[in-house]
């Protein structure tokens, strides 16, 4: 208690407290700092490689030639396939759990099963995927096997948004669809998921936008580093944009890791055209939803 | 007819009701998928591998005609750069959770949150080049023994990576500890730091301790960062200026080479996996321990 009192005491206190405050602002203002340094130095690097050529080519030996095109496309067929597996049977799961499914054992081991299976790394995924659809499914190393592989990765983390989303539906809008004689699937159908389905979309498009950064699962299930061509079908081999940025960092070059940074470029502006798609989703519907 | 109307109907109902559930239980059947294909694999590599060589032999190179499968090399790559994360990682990621949730105010804290949040969506691959192409380079200028590939550039950009998880995981424990506690602690006068310090962060943490284990369970599994930028020679050493290999490293070295399936390096990457989903599964199990054992009751 003297220490309270004396007056030195508490301006060293004080002082210490001023120090710390200081430390503290340093300390959260590190991050966003590396993350300045880190977008100016891709974009220094990688602006210069930047050009409609550079997104209409194949990849090259010739690093001056070299291409995003088939990473590009590869990305693209990946991820509208992933969200059209995961989507449904996330949605799915989501309805089931929090509509149907009583407050039993059951459940309680799919949630916690749910949040375990969020917490793996990415890369084990891609030894199950390497194990169930490329080799005992034979899919080969497929643009679907990948697809399937990223569904099992991201459901995880569009279960738990889409749970999120029902929550959020005031059970005042159950009953009364109840009490106006509808059935359980009625309801869910014509009332429940208009007012969630915004949410889940959202959920669903965050998910999405981890999943197209993911490297390691599709390295691991043996998707290409150097593809010439495009996919045609399901059964095609496929490279993506993680894939190829990976393979230019790779080498001694320093014509392809200007390369590897303008590929960065376009997939940091895909992620972000994703998250404002997110963002603009959820500001829209949620004063709609507002009960 | 009637009758057969409401038949029909509730058999629809049952089978919405079951394909629900079907989508409900895909995700036991995931878990259940990896651990079997981690099992069935493993089990075949340790048909031609002994459990005591794998254990103890300091020596790791299933690719080389002399073979060695040890999986301490591997272990303690993963172990060095995994280490070297934290320790940038949790004391600024804490610090940073302090300022935000104690000091900010609301506008401060609404500016950063954002740029956090794109920190933590940045995909590792990114943050692979800026290891190899931006730090390593730097520290070669400055330890000119530095090799091109080495776990410190890896360490430092995955440290990097993870302060906006701890730092948001923290900050959410702090928010939850309830305003009253500090009250008191302000009316006994504390300063804001000893508040703070010895009021806040005690009360939270069990959430902190949590969000710190995993961290180093997002560390271990963390694969592309350390495939680009620490190396691909298993060695045990403690210099973090060497270029080392990880277990996750290890994973994609040998699914970039063409080592036909069904052998046994091919099966080295499920005894790998094997090992690095047991380690991350009970750092996950204990993290959620923690945080369900010493909650502390506010209401």
């Amino acid at each position: 208690m003297a220490e309270i009192r004396d007056p030195h005491r508490l301006r060293a206190r004080k002082m210490r407290g001023r120090v710390f405050e200081v430390v503290s602002i340093a300390a959260t203002l590190v991050a966003i700092l590396v993350l300045l340094v880190l977008l100016t130095d891709v974009f220094r690097r990688g602006v210069g490689a930047l050009n409609w050529e550079f997104l209409t080519s194949f990849p090259s030996r010739i690093p001056e030639r070299a291409g995003i095109k088939s990473a590009l496309v590869g990305t693209l067929w990946l991820m509208g396939l992933t969200a059209a597996f995961s989507f449904p049977i996330g949605v799915g799961a989501a309805i089931y759990l929090h509509e149907y499914a009583s407050r039993s054992w059951l459940t309680t081991i799919i949630q916690t099963n749910i949040s375990n299976l969020a917490g793996v790394p990415s890369i084990i995924y891609g030894l199950l995927g390497l194990e169930l659809f490329v080799r005992a499914m034979q899919l080969e190393r497929s643009v679907i096997a990948g697809a399937l592989t990223m569904t099992l990765l991201v459901l995880p983390i569009i279960i738990v948004a889409s749970q999120e989303a029902l929550r959020a539906v005031p059970d005042s809008i159950r009953e009364g669809s109840y009490a106006l004689g509808a059935t359980k699937i009625e309801t869910i159908w014509h009332h429940v998921l208009p007012l969630a389905v915004p949410g889940m979309l959202t959920g669903t498009i965050l998910a999405l936008s981890r999943a197209i950064g993911e490297t390691a699962p599709l390295i691991t299930i043996g998707a290409l580093t150097f593809v010439a061509f495009l996919p045609d079908s399901l059964r095609s081999p496929f490279t993506a944009l993680p894939i190829q940025i990976f393979n230019w960092i790779s080498r001694p070059q320093a014509a392809f890791h200007e390369r590897a940074a303008a590929a960065i470029i376009v997939l940091l502006v895909l992620l972000l055209a994703m998250n404002a798609g997110a963002i603009f989703l959820r500001n829209k519907y949620q004063k709609r939803a507002a009960w | 007819m009637p009758h057969r109307r409401r038949r029909l109907r509730h058999l629809r109902d049952s089978l919405i009701r079951f394909f629900l559930a079907l989508c409900a239980f895909l995700s036991i059947f995931t878990t259940i998928g990896i651990v079997a294909v981690l099992i069935f694999e493993t089990w075949g590599f340790f048909q031609e591998v002994s459990l005591l060589e794998f254990v103890t032999s300091t020596q790791w190179t299933p690719l080389f005609s002399e073979k060695h499968f040890g999986i301490a090399p591997l272990l303690a790559g993963t172990i060095e750069v995994t280490a070297g994360a934290m320790f940038l990682a949790l004391p600024v990621g804490l610090i940073s959770a302090i300022y935000l949730s104690e000091y900010a105010p609301d506008r401060a804290r609404r500016t950063i949150k954002p740029f956090l949040e794109v920190l933590a969506g940045i995909p590792t691959v990114v943050y692979g080049y800026f290891a190899l192409l931006f730090i390593s380079p730097i520290l070669r200028a400055i330890f000119p023994d530095t090799s091109v590939f080495n776990a410190a550039s890896a360490s430092i950009v995955m440290g990097i990576m993870i302060i906006p998880m701890v730092s948001s995981l923290s900050e959410d424990a702090m928010t939850a500890v309830p305003r009253s506690l500090r009250e008191a602690a302000y009316a006994l006068g504390g300063t804001k730091m000893e508040v703070s310090l010895r009021v806040v962060v005690p009360s939270a943490l069990s959430g902190i301790i949590a969000a710190f284990i995993l961290a180093i369970s997002r560390a271990i599994g963390e694969t592309m960062i350390v495939a680009i930028a620490a190396g691909q020679q298993p060695r045990l050493t403690l210099n973090p200026l060497e270029a080392i290999e990880t277990m996750t490293a290890y994973i994609v070295q040998v699914s970039l080479g063409d080592t036909p399936t069904g052998t046994l390096e091919f099966r080295t990457i499920f005894a790998v996996g094997m090992t690095l989903f047991v380690l991350t599964l009970i750092l996950n199990i204990i993290s959620q321990g923690v945080l369900r054992r010493f909650r502390e009751a506010y209401r």
